[in-house]
This record gives structure tokens, sequence and C-alpha cells, in this order.
């Protein structure tokens, strides 16, 4: 178990890098702290697997270092680092029995056969794989190999960390959910340092005691899942996490007033005069129906009941706008005005959050 | 769905029918029809003992001389080639420029027919102007394939091995292509040795086309014919005279077309049951999962 930190670690695929854009990591100055499960939340192609890759010595960074309990590891092979990692795909040793690829991290750092087959136990019946130890590896269907895959890397007690990359894409969902309460409770018996990279947004908001969003090869946002949904830090936090996403609309904000196409909006804090391409966020959760004059005129699209609630989609000059009705609310379908919950409204200045001055002056 | 019967279309096989029988199933009855009757002086005779030339076959040095060479012969080349091919594969470059050229190269000797192949090593090794020959002859190493059966072997293996490795080679290597890197960053993961990569990951990843190599080097080896020929001509005396080169002397140096025809028939019987024996390893081999 170890704190990893990151120094001004930076990767390209490229062998001359040239500007920004040439970085799939651009530059990235971060702590995961020791023992704690992390979620790398983000799209597909955002860098996730290269920044876990290079954390297990897989990549070499094209800048920057990695330390691990503040020594540094960026020249070390991945034996070395002795971490677990686990991919997207399956690997199982086919030739071997499923024993024997459990056992196999094991005996390569030449554990005592008593020890090996406690652990390998323990794993087995951690997986629900006991009653198959004895047979081949080759044959068994997709998920079965997944989890000897997972069983693989969680064998090891000491290793200084657990890297997961998508691991559960190929379970299906029943059991999906229960080796992601597996790993939690494995997390919180041995308390090792845990990334689950994930584009899943459930399974980063179930897993992990901290979400890390990636997006374009750059960590925008690191925070729990609340924070995450009320405070995003950047406008692709918004849109990405959360069901529907969070509606944004070009704005010009005049100190705790927001004028969207004409309509003032109320922001409930002094935001000043961001520059910039200014945006307003605001959740689904916190747009309701108006009547009269109030808040914004929208035109409404249509209703979609999904059971727990209901998503009412509007539209305002072309740009989406969402709202979620509880059950049983009842939508006109002359319904032509929303309005905002005033603390709910988040700020954008170029996609990034700009933070209200009081709470600035709070803070300070 | 109603279904219309229409049996006109066993004519379509028809064409290919006629070329097998031409090319296969006549000449092989020709064979057999040989190997049942006594030919004299371009007159065939029919046997009292149908089996005479196979029961005489059986109890021939000549043919358990030449069977034993052989099996010698296509051992040690396999023994060789195999490893080699493996060994040669592994440290090939995986991408890029030089994977080509190293490719290129690789598939040259395959590409030189076998008569000529065996006119370059009958070159190379004299000992009056062979560059082998002629070099170590000079540093005193005491050197003739014409004259020394075990020089002759020698020559003789080191060329089939010059020839052929590079197919063992480009099969192994398509075969450690295949090998998604997954499998190489779980194994660094798992810090497996070096040896338990191969043992674990390359090796079972390669066994298929292994497989393969070793049955047509097998085949290949076990028929062959022309770079002996060439080179020593089955000698010196009948050190390097294998089973084909046997079956032409007596054929074709001896014109005793029965007896040949037997020896044809067995010949074709070994390799077939050889294969066989293979074929179902290999099945079986992909079967074996589980339990």
């Amino acid at each position: 178990m170890a704190k990893i930190t990151l120094d001004n670690l930076a990767h390209s695929y490229l062998p001359n890098p040239g500007g920004e854009d040439d970085y799939a990591l651009k530059e990235l100055n971060h702590v995961w702290g020791d023992g704690e499960a992390y979620a790398l939340l983000g799209a597909s192609g955002c860098g996730k697997s290269t920044l876990l890759n290079i954390i297990s010595g897989l990549l070499r960074p094209s800048r920057g270092r990695i330390l691990f309990n503040d020594q540094d590891v960026t020249g070390q092979v991945t034996a070395e680092r002795n971490i677990a990692q686990v991919f997207q795909f399956p690997v199982v040793y086919d030739t071997m029995s499923v024993r024997d690829n459990l056992a196999f991290p094991l005996r390569n750092r030449g554990a005592k056969p008593a020890y090996v087959a406690e652990r390998v136990q323990t794993i087995a019946k951690m997986i629900g794989m006991e009653a198959e130890l004895g047979r081949k590896a080759r044959g068994l269907t997709a998920d079965a190999k997944q989890k000897i895959s997972l069983g693989r890397g969680m064998v090891r007690e000491d290793v200084n960390a657990l890297l997961f990359d998508e691991p559960l894409t190929v379970i299906d969902p029943h059991m999906k959910w229960e080796l992601r309460t597996q790993l939690k409770a494995l997390h919180h018996e041995f308390g090792h340092t845990m990334i689950y990279v994930t584009h899943d947004q459930t399974e980063a908001l179930t897993f992990a005691d901290k979400v890390v969003v990636m997006h374009d090869g750059r960590v925008v946002q690191v925070g729990t899942p609340e924070e995450l949904f009320e405070r995003p830090e950047h406008t692709f936090v918004g849109y990405f996490i959360g069901s529907p996403g969070m509606n944004l609309l070009d704005a010009r904000v005049e100190g705790e007033t927001a004028i969207v196409g004409g309509a003032e909006i109320p922001l409930g804090a002094d935001y000043g005069r961001p520059g910039g391409r200014v945006q307003i966020g605001v959740r689904p959760e916190f747009v309701a129906m108006a009547e009269g004059q109030n808040g914004l005129g929208v035109r409404l699209r249509r209703v979609e009941d999904v059971g727990r609630h209901k998503i009412i989609r509007c539209d305002f000059e072309g740009q989406a706008v969402n709202a979620i009705a509880p059950e049983g609310a009842e939508v006109p379908a002359d319904m032509n005005r929303v309005v905002f919950e005033p603390g709910a409204v988040n700020v954008y200045s170029d996609d990034w959050r700009v933070a209200p001055k009081s709470k600035t002056e709070e803070a300070a | 769905m109603e279904k219309t019967v229409n049996q006109k279309a066993w004519f379509l096989v028809l064409p290919v029918l006629i070329l097998v029988a031409f090319s296969a199933v006549i000449p092989l009855m020709t064979v057999v029809n040989y190997s049942i009757q006594d030919a004299f002086a371009g007159e065939f005779y029919p046997l009292d003992d149908k089996l005479m030339w196979f029961r005489e076959l059986l109890e021939d040095d000549r043919m358990w001389n030449a069977l034993r060479r052989q099996a010698i012969f296509s051992a040690t080349i396999l023994a060789i080639e195999i490893p080699l091919g493996v060994f040669v594969a592994l440290h090939m470059p995986k991408r890029g420029v030089w994977a080509s050229v190293c490719l290129v190269l690789m598939s040259l000797p395959l590409l030189i027919p076998w008569n000529v192949v065996g006119t370059i090593w009958q070159i190379f090794g004299r000992v009056d102007i062979g560059l082998l020959g002629y070099t170590l002859d000079a540093v005193g190493i005491d050197y003739n394939y014409t004259q020394d059966a075990l020089d002759a072997w020698v020559t003789l293996i080191v060329m089939d091995v010059w020839h052929w490795t590079s197919l063992v080679a480009l099969l192994a290597y398509a075969g450690l292509q295949s090998i998604p890197d997954a499998y190489y960053q779980a194994a660094k993961i798992d810090q497996a040795s070096r040896w338990a990569v191969f043992r674990y990951i390359e090796l079972p990843k390669m066994m298929g086309v292994l497989m393969i190599a070793i049955l047509l080097r097998f085949m290949d080896s076990f028929m062959i014919y022309t770079e002996p020929f060439v080179v020593t001509g089955g000698g010196p005396g009948n050190a390097t005279t294998f089973l084909s080169i046997d079956l032409v002397k007596m054929a074709l140096g001896q014109f005793d077309l029965g007896p040949a025809a037997a020896f044809s028939i067995m010949y074709f019987l070994v390799i077939l049951l050889i294969s066989w024996v293979f074929y179902t390893v290999m099945v079986n081999l992909d079967k074996r999962e589980g339990k």
C-alpha cells in the first residue's frame, strides 16, 4: 500500500511531441492518497488507460516523475513496482488450471506453498469459483476468465496499489454488482490504494470514495460524488455525470444575475463579470416548471416517464433544457416556462467554473 | 416451404472427380497393380503369391536400413529446426522496417528450387573449389563429404536446416504476432520471469502453428530426394541413401517395377500413418479443454 504521487506527469505517444494537442496525457500533478479508493471516470479515449499504464510502469511517461511513498519509481519496471492491474479483456494462462492461474503471481514472488494454497482458496471463494479450481482455464466463458483475471489481481496482499481498467465490461450485470461489492469489501478489509477506471458513472459513483474525472487528457475534477453532482468544476463533468446531464445555456453574467436571451435569472451569489465564453449550468433536478411570467420561456418537446421520475425535455432557442419532475407531477401540454433554483446555478467561463465572490471571501 | 429435389447438381462435382481420378486415383491404382505382378522385358506376369513383393520387402535389410536412415534424418532435422525456428522468431523485430527486412531475408531460402539448393551445397562443400570445404580443409579439419559418411550426413543436415528453418521461424513468428499485448502486460504485472512468459503465454499460443510446422517438415524431410541426390547421390556407399533415393534406384536403376511398387505403397502408408497420428494429436490438443 502506498501513496502515489504524480509529479508534472505528461505523456505523448509521438516520439517528438510538439504542441499540447500531441499529448495523450497533459501535464498532471496529483496525489493518490494511501489506502483510498478512487474511480477514474471519463469518456473513451480521454487518457484514462494511459494514466493507469504509466502508474503500473507498462508505459514510461514522456515527462515527469511517479513516486510511491515519496520514492521515485519512474525508472522502475513493472515487476519492481509490485502493483496489481486488471485489464478490460480477460487474460488467463490457458494451459494452467484455474488454481495455478490464481497462484501464479504469488509463486512468481516465491511465496510458501501453504500460504499460496490458503490465499487461492480465499480468492476462489470471493470470485465464486471454488468448484472450478481444478479445471483448465482454457475454454471457460469470458466472464469466468475475467473473474480469474480479477482474482489474480487481488491474490497478493502486499501490492502497492490495485488498478482496474474497466474490469467489468464483459461481466453480466448481476455478477457485475456482486463483484463490485466484493471489491469494496476487499478495500474495507485491506485498505489497498485502488484506482478503478470506468466510463460508467454509476460504477464510478458507487465504487469510490473519490471520483477523478478526466477529459481530453486532463484531470478536470477530483471530488466526492456529491461535489461532482453539485459543483462540477468543468462543463464536461456537468454533462457527463447525471442523467440527463447538466443544462448549459450561453449567458451574460452581471453580479448576481445572469441574462439568458433577454430573461434575467437570479444566481444567488455575486459572480462579478466573468469574461470569455460564459455559460450557466443547472442540473435538471433543480429545474422546475413555472407559470405566468416567471423564469425562462421554453418550448416543451417531450416528456419521458422513467419510472422514478419524469424527464421534461424542453428547448430554449435551440439549446436543450431538461427538467426532472416527480413521478406524480402533471405536465400540462402548454407548459412553457421553467425556473432554476438560485443556489444550484453554476457559472462557467470557457468551460471552467467561476467561483462566486462571497464564497471565495469566506474561504479566504 | 416445399423443397424441390434435383439430383442433377451431382454433375457439378464431375469435373473435380475426373481431375482427382487422373491426378491421384489412376496413378495410385497403377502402382497397386504393379505391386502384385512381375514385370519382365516389358511384359507383366501375375504372381502366384499375390503378396510376394510385400513379404520380400519386409525381410529386406536394404529397405529397413533406408527406413532407419530416413527416421534418423527426419528426427535430427526436426530436433534442430523446430527449436531454432522458434528461437529465431522470438528474436525477430515485432514491427517497423526491420520486421519487413527480416521477413524478406527469411523467405529467400524458401524460394530456391530444391535441385538448386543441392547444387549450391554440392559446390559449397567441395574441398577443391567450394568455399566451405576449402576453408575447413585449410584450417585443418578433415572434411570430405564424398568420402566420409559423417561429413556427408552433417552436410545434408546443415543444408536442410539452412533451407527450411525459415519456414518454421515464419510460422512461429505468425503465431507470436497473434498474441495480444495485454498478455505480456499481465505477465509483467504478475511478475512472471522470461521463461514463464515463454512457457505459459508464447508456447501455448504457438502450439497450433508449431504442430503444422512439425507436420510439414516431417513430411517434406521424410520424402526428401532431390537435395541428397544432387549432393551425395546417396553415398558414400549407402550412407545417405534415404527411402526415396533407394526407391528410385530400385524402380529406375534396376527396373524392378513390382518390388518398387510394393515399396511405394508401404512408403505411402507409413507417411499416411504418421501424418494421421500428428493430425489426431493436433485436433485433440485443441479439444483438450476443461477437466
